[in-house]
């Protein structure tokens, strides 16, 4: 009897084994063996919009830049202005090929002076490092190190994170704003890098501890137990996959890619055309000099009765194909079907109708405005 | 959670179950376990008809699709119009959620499904438990 041949193993977080002890459904993300849920997407949904969640993402990246020119290789490879941050201070961006597409987004943080830390996606950590190394690799004065198996990343996300997570740190949290970092003691470890960023539209941490086994299992039922008060519930790659959706975040492969320029993502904003020269600049001016991106992504609202998702067809009302759905679900906690999808530009203006194909049907919906959700400002 | 062996079952994973020449359509406990917080369902209209191991309608949870599978052929006679406003019925308790009532076209066909043990057995060889 012959072998079949084995498909290449998944990757495991250090919290692999305490998934599976919560019984988690686990699926296969980007070669990652990811928990997907644990009690349910809806009620894991829930959780992050009115109280707390608990994520493990450790499978995302981290690229630090040290030396005297960091600051030079992470403007040349990162479309926002690195120059603009204070130390503690982190900034969405992306690095661009130079036809002005997206080789990855990422958070930049600002550790010290000649010293920054790039978040990266997990289903792009090799390719976005050989992508680093292959554009600016060559620079002298800057030292570059992939950490990405150094820490184990919790999110911990929702209106209560911040009282949950105070319970374990001695670090004021309020004095944290929103896309800042700083460094504290939590659950006894000193320095731990504590963020006020995430993926989920709501307030909240990540926390960057260290990756071995015994400590990401302890910090992660520490964080359980401190928020047992709130309900806190971990919550899988589903919730967190429509809780970014609900804000109109990207995803890589889906809203941004090798095949989708930062002005159609409608990511400009993060693109300092005036900074100085980096990798993707003279692209992103040539689409501005055409008059713009030909087609752009809008969020829509199923109006009929049916869930647009992620590659169906979007149609005009007579039937012709003008798009595609990148990330289409039912909206948990809005209670709508909605979608983040490409069109031509002529189809983008508010409240303009379209139709998505649904097993052969045309579903009509409209283009409403992003984020689906904004929460309420404290 | 136990699968009714007054049930016969496909490996599509719906249950059907069968009084004379008519019938009774839901989906199994492990189908709704496997696709989570249902969220969605498309059935027929009374008076269609519908042919064993084909398509007869969808349903949805928040992350997937899945198509449902005729166990046997016939016409339909009552649609459980209850899921347009409640799909989440099925994951609260799959083996009584009925789908689609149906007047049988081939009893014979019943043969060729899965009893309830046969149905457990299936399952635990595709899940590896």
């Amino acid at each position: 009897m012959t072998e079949a041949a084995a498909a290449p193993a998944l990757r495991r977080t250090a919290l692999n084994a305490t998934h599976r002890a919560l019984k988690a459904k686990m699926v296969d993300f980007g070669g990652w063996d990811m928990p997907v849920e644990y009690s349910g997407l809806i009620a894991e949904h829930m959780a992050v919009r009115t109280g707390v969640g608990l994520f493990d993402v450790s499978h995302m990246g981290d690229i630090q830049f040290r030396g005297p020119a960091s600051l030079d290789a992470v403007n040349r490879l990162c479309m926002n202005d690195a120059s603009k941050l204070a130390v503690g201070q982190a900034q969405y961006s992306a690095m661009l090929y130079p036809n002005g597409t997206f080789v990855d987004d990422v958070v930049v943080h600002k550790l010290g002076e000649n010293d920054y830390l790039l978040v990266i996606n997990a289903g792009t950590r090799e390719k976005d490092i050989r992508w680093v190394r292959d554009t600016v690799g060559g620079m002298s004065s800057t030292h570059i190190s992939d950490y990405s198996d150094y820490y184990t990343q919790l999110a911990i996300q929702g209106p209560r994170a911040a009282q949950v997570l105070q319970k374990l740190t001695d670090t004021d949290l309020s004095t944290i704003k929103n896309y800042w970092f700083t460094w504290g003691k939590v659950c006894g470890l000193y320095n731990v890098m504590i963020a006020r960023t995430g993926y989920t539209g709501e307030d909240g941490f990540e926390i960057y501890i260290p990756s071995d086994e015994p400590t990401s299992a302890r910090v992660w039922n520490e964080v359980l137990a401190a928020g047992a008060e709130f309900s806190i519930l971990p919550c899988g790659l589903g919730a967190r996959n429509t809780l970014r959706l609900e804000a109109a975040m990207a995803l890589y492969g889906h809203e941004i890619s090798d095949s989708v320029n930062v002005f159609e993502a409608n990511l400009g904003r993060y693109a300092k055309l005036d900074k100085g020269d980096f990798v993707g600049r003279e692209a992103l001016l040539a689409v501005q000099a055409a008059g713009g991106p030909q087609r752009k992504l809008v969020g829509l609202e199923m109006v009929e009765r049916g869930i647009g998702r992620d590659g169906y067809p979007v149609l005009s009302l007579e039937g012709q194909p003008i798009g595609v759905v990148t990330s289409g679900s039912p909206a948990p906690f809005l209670k709508k079907n909605i979608a983040l999808a490409f069109v031509p530009v002529e189809f983008a203006g508010l409240d303009t109708e379209v139709a998505v194909e649904i097993r052969g049907q045309g579903v009509k919906a409209k283009v409403v405005p992003v984020p689906f959700y904004k929460r309420a400002k404290v | 959670m136990a699968y009714p062996t007054n049930y016969r079952y496909t490996k599509e994973h719906e249950w059907i179950q069968i009084e004379g020449t008519n019938a009774t359509v839901g989906i199994t406990d492990y189908a709704q376990s496997s696709l989570g917080d249902i969220v969605f369902v498309d059935l027929p209209k009374v008076g269609a008809t519908v042919e064993a191991h084909k398509t007869f309608g969808s349903v949805e949870s928040v992350k997937a699709v899945s198509d449902l599978y005729a166990p046997m052929s016939g016409t339909v006679t009552a649609v459980n119009d209850e899921l347009t406003s409640a799909p989440e019925k099925i994951n609260t308790d799959a083996n009584t959620t009925w789908m689609i009532k149906l007047t049988l076209s081939a009893p014979a066909e019943a043969d060729a499904l899965l009893s309830a043990a046969d149905y457990e057995t299936f399952v635990s060889e595709e899940t590896g438990h």
